[in-house]
């Protein structure tokens, strides 16, 4: 069949994504795992660096320890955040939107945030370290708790969407069989839900095992495998070696990320177009039990935020209590001070900006692009790539890539591009699924009727494809710029002197002794990611109600 | 089409506005405290207004690696206050441009480079020194500690901070100390001995010095200058000097090979061993490269200067990499179980 013109344009823009893609991420992983078999002098050498890591048995400790907060953290998270998003889909409480945003708090701050509470609640000065009878925050409690803070909204997110998807038809059958309550949570609840939970499990398990900011606060000598790449390549200046932790690091994130992958699958397989939601109904002493739990979680999330904002306004801890804001004077600290503030702003902006472009453009090409199907299964499988790289090595990855004397691209190292590109790439998976749910529910008629009338493919595209699909754009979008506010792994090797940014600005205040400034950045973090969030549902409750009206049912 | 093709246009200059041009100032690698960057550059641009500095500042291990890193590729112009040792291991790596400041004759012999030209100048010298909470070691019943030894007492375990060597420069200054003031074996000794009392290493060399002065242990293994300032914003500390003699790293400075900005680092690299700038240094440090110039500094406990012991740089530089390893091996892993 001759090719239309069409179908030239088709190729021509999946080739664009096509490369960015290789560019931003498959060379530079290429670049990283041979990094791992050479010697300083870029030699190759085989599997030598592997035999001397493995040899070293405080390194390969990590792994232990990296394996134990990780599990640990995961069934501690889980199981909080299966009753909660319990409480929110299967009860009738009370404040369900109030519990519902104050879960979600920890998404807006960097995640070594929740530590630096955690020293001032705990540590040797802490309000409350009579609570830890003697023990010691700094090391596997520190961790355990506050990986838990951080990774509770996102198992909460998953699992939400698992029970609510629940069929009442099935709830309806268990009443008429007068299954008991208990019964009827382990027959139906659980076994609907399962492929959630088991979801969620792994999604925190490889935040875990993956993130380094934690680990790096609070950790005191408890090694763990992320700061392990972290201490090789900046303590050591063992660039090889840091390569080798991260191929190692890699392993677990990718087993993850295939099994998770794997019951995704069959989370869809369950959910039929005869499903009907399920509607609870009023049970007073459930539901306060309920309420009381949420309440103790969400008291939980706000000690900690709120020890922060009272940390970073005091003006001496804990030997001046007075309130003032010499902690939010960042000139006079490590970090790049108060231009790193608005460095993270303008890099978030940026990112959100290309991002959703990048990653919208790329999700239509792989789901409603009517030619070319061998390059669209190669860029959905690019896609789904950077989910299991952890952001720390992409990071070391970038540099290897980038910084190569003889790459074209060299130009862009230490600008606020390659901090772009590298954070496009880190949250490019989750993106690419949101676009593809949401391009997945329009119907593929559209396409059809615009091919038969001739149209191009991009008038489709810009008249029906992008205002349908506008909340998930929005969503995308504020993805996109919270992430890059608060993440630290993915460009903690890659900023530069002109582009110091606010997260990295809280690691490296913190890692110079400055916790309070620390704090206090981090808090400048929340502030505006906050102030993003509600600006957001702002505009989705008036704004897109003119482009999305014919979503609402006239009665 | 036209629409699609005025949207990838846009994108693109979007992106190349995104990376700067670099012309007209100078990219700085330091490690000197964050506090003074401003005051350094403002004094610097008196003399010279038209050169704009970029500091990129970070503990001594982490700017060494990030100019190892870029070796095939600089960013950095000039290396201004990084530890010497770093400097001699880059040197060896082939990194810089030699150059001979003007005025290089006036500095301490040992705060030079052998050779001529010379490829590093040294600036000032910290000094290591104890951090100790006196509120806390009242709280807790300890007596103060008066030398290195003092702090293996069984007294004080797991109450006492030090800076990881691995990326602090003030770690690795006291190891290369201690394994000069005991001797090899007996410096490991008191180390594995240390390392018992120790509740926690640190990135960053002021660190332990921070925690003390918050109280978060009572006791840190810093330098006396991270003490003295604590100490001047109202912390209850007290700094030590160990009787047995304190270990001490210099700065230094280089400009890097490669630079597309030789003329104006030249500028700097005079600038910053002139007489101005020494005194510029003396109001935190206590030692400076130029002899004569420095005047005692506010809160630097007494002593300090006739502590410090004849510091091997040779000998810290060239072991430097097995040093580290081999502390690394022995202390890096405080989680192990103690079974």
């Amino acid at each position: 069949m001759k090719k239309s013109k069409d179908d030239y344009l088709t190729i021509f823009f999946i080739s664009i994504i096509g490369i960015y893609i290789f560019i931003a991420l498959a060379f530079p992983m290429y670049a990283i795992l041979s990094k791992s078999v050479e010697n300083q002098d870029g030699i190759f050498i085989g599997f030598e660096n592997y035999q001397s890591y493995f040899s070293n048995p405080a390194l390969v400790y990590s792994i232990y320890n990296s394996l134990f907060v990780s599990i640990i953290t995961m069934v501690i998270t889980i199981t909080l955040a299966f009753i909660f998003a319990y409480a929110l889909t299967k009860s009738r409480m009370a404040a369900k939107g109030m519990f519902r945003s104050i879960a979600m708090i920890p998404i807006l701050v960097p995640s070594l945030l929740s530590g630096i509470s955690l020293i001032y609640l705990f540590g040797k000065q802490g309000i409350f370290r009579e609570l830890l009878m003697g023990y010691e925050i700094y090391g596997p409690i520190g961790i355990i708790i506050a990986e838990v803070f951080y990774t509770f909204p996102h198992a909460l997110l998953i699992i939400i969407t698992a029970l609510s998807i629940g069929d009442a038809r099935l709830y309806e059958a268990a009443k008429v069989l007068r299954s008991k309550s208990v019964r009827t949570f382990f027959t139906v609840t659980l076994p609907s839900a399962k492929y959630g939970v088991i979801s969620a499990a792994f999604v925190v398990f490889t935040l875990v095992i993956t993130d380094f900011g934690i680990p790096k606060v609070i950790g005191g000598q408890f090694n763990v495998l992320a700061v392990d790449v972290y201490k090789q390549v900046i303590g050591q200046q063992n660039f090889e070696m840091g390569a080798v932790v991260s191929v190692v690091l890699i392993f677990p994130a990718l087993l993850a990320f295939v099994v998770d992958r794997i019951v995704q699958r069959k989370q869809v397989a369950i959910l039929t177009s005869r499903s009907v939601v399920h509607e609870p109904i009023k049970n007073k002493k459930f539901d306060t039990i309920m309420f009381i739990y949420c309440s103790i979680i969400s008291v939980f999330i706000l000690t900690i935020i709120g020890m922060c904002l009272y940390a970073s306004l005091v003006t001496f801890w804990p030997y001046n209590l007075t309130l003032s804001l010499t902690n939010y004077q960042f000139d006079l600290m490590d970090g790049g001070g108060w231009d790193s503030y608005y460095n993270s702003i303008r890099m978030a902006c940026y990112t959100a900006f290309f991002g959703t472009i990048i990653v919208f453009a790329g999700a239509y090409f792989v789901e409603k692009s009517r030619s070319v199907k061998t390059g669209r299964s190669i860029l959905h499988l690019l896609s789904m790539m950077p989910m299991a790289i952890p952001g720390l090595v992409l990071g070391l990855a970038y540099i290897f890539f980038f910084n190569h004397p003889d790459n074209p691209l060299n130009f862009i190292y230490g600008t606020m591009a390659i901090l772009v590109i590298c954070t496009i790439t880190h949250f490019y998976t989750v993106s690419h699924l949101t676009a593809l749910t949401s391009l997945k529910q329009i119907d593929n008629e559209f396409e059809h009727v615009s091919s038969s009338l001739k149209q191009p493919f991009y008038k489709t595209f810009f008249k029906v494809t992008v205002p349908i699909s506008l909340p998930a754009i929005f969503e995308i979008g504020i993805y996109f710029f919270v992430n890059a506010m608060t993440t630290v792994s993915a460009v903690v090797f890659l900023y530069s002197s002109k582009t110091n940014l606010a997260s990295v600005a809280v690691l490296n205040m913190d890692d110079a002794g400055d916790i309070a400034p620390a704090a206090a950045m981090g808090m400048m973090i929340f502030y505006t990611n906050a102030a993003v969030r509600i600006i957001y549902v702002l505009i989705t409750k008036k704004v897109l109600v003119k482009f999305q009206k014919w979503r609402i049912k006239t009665a | 089409m036209k629409k699609i093709t005025t949207l990838i246009s846009f994108v693109a200059v979007f992106f190349l506005s995104l990376v700067n041009a670099n012309a007209g100032s100078l990219t700085v690698y330091t490690a000197i405290e964050a506090e003074d960057l401003k005051r350094y550059a403002a004094t610097f641009n008196e003399d010279h207004p038209d050169i704009e500095i970029n500091w990129v500042r970070d503990s001594t291990g982490i700017v060494t690696a990030k100019l190892l890193a870029e070796k095939n590729n600089p960013q950095a112009d000039i290396i201004w206050g990084l530890a010497g040792t770093s400097l001699m291991l880059m040197k060896g790596e082939g990194m810089f441009e030699p150059y001979s400041p003007k005025g290089i004759e006036k500095l301490d012999p040992k705060f030079r480079d052998g050779d001529e030209p010379a490829s590093w100048t040294g600036i000032d010298a910290w000094v290591a020194a104890v951090c100790v909470n006196t509120v806390e070691m009242e709280k807790h019943g300890f007596s103060m500690p008066s030398s290195w030894e003092d702090l293996t007492k069984p007294e004080y375990e797991g109450h006492v901070a030090m800076p990881n060597p691995n990326s602090s420069g003030t770690g690795f200054l006291d190891v290369s100390s201690w394994l000069q003031i005991f001797g090899e074996d007996g410096g490991w000794d008191f180390m594995d001995r240390l390392h018992k009392n120790i509740s926690h290493y640190t990135h960053s060399g002021s660190k332990p010095c921070k925690q003390a002065a918050a109280g978060e242990v009572p006791i840190g293994v810093s330098f006396a200058f991270r003490g003295a300032r604590s100490k001047a914003k109202g912390a209850p500390i007290e700094i030590i000097v160990p009787s047995e003699g304190v270990g001490w790293e210099m700065e230094a400075n280089a400009i890097i090979k490669g630079t597309d900005n030789l003329e104006d680092a030249k500028t700097l690299a005079d600038w910053a061993i002139t007489q101005k700038a020494m005194e510029m240094y003396n109001e935190a440090y206590a030692v400076v490269g130029m002899p004569g110039v420095a005047k005692p500094v506010e809160h630097f406990p007494p002593g300090l200067l006739d502590a410090m012991i004849k510091n091997d740089f040779e000998f810290a530089a060239t072991n430097r990499k097995a040093i580290l390893a081999e502390w690394q091996k022995r202390y890096d892993s405080k989680s192990e179980p103690k079974s």
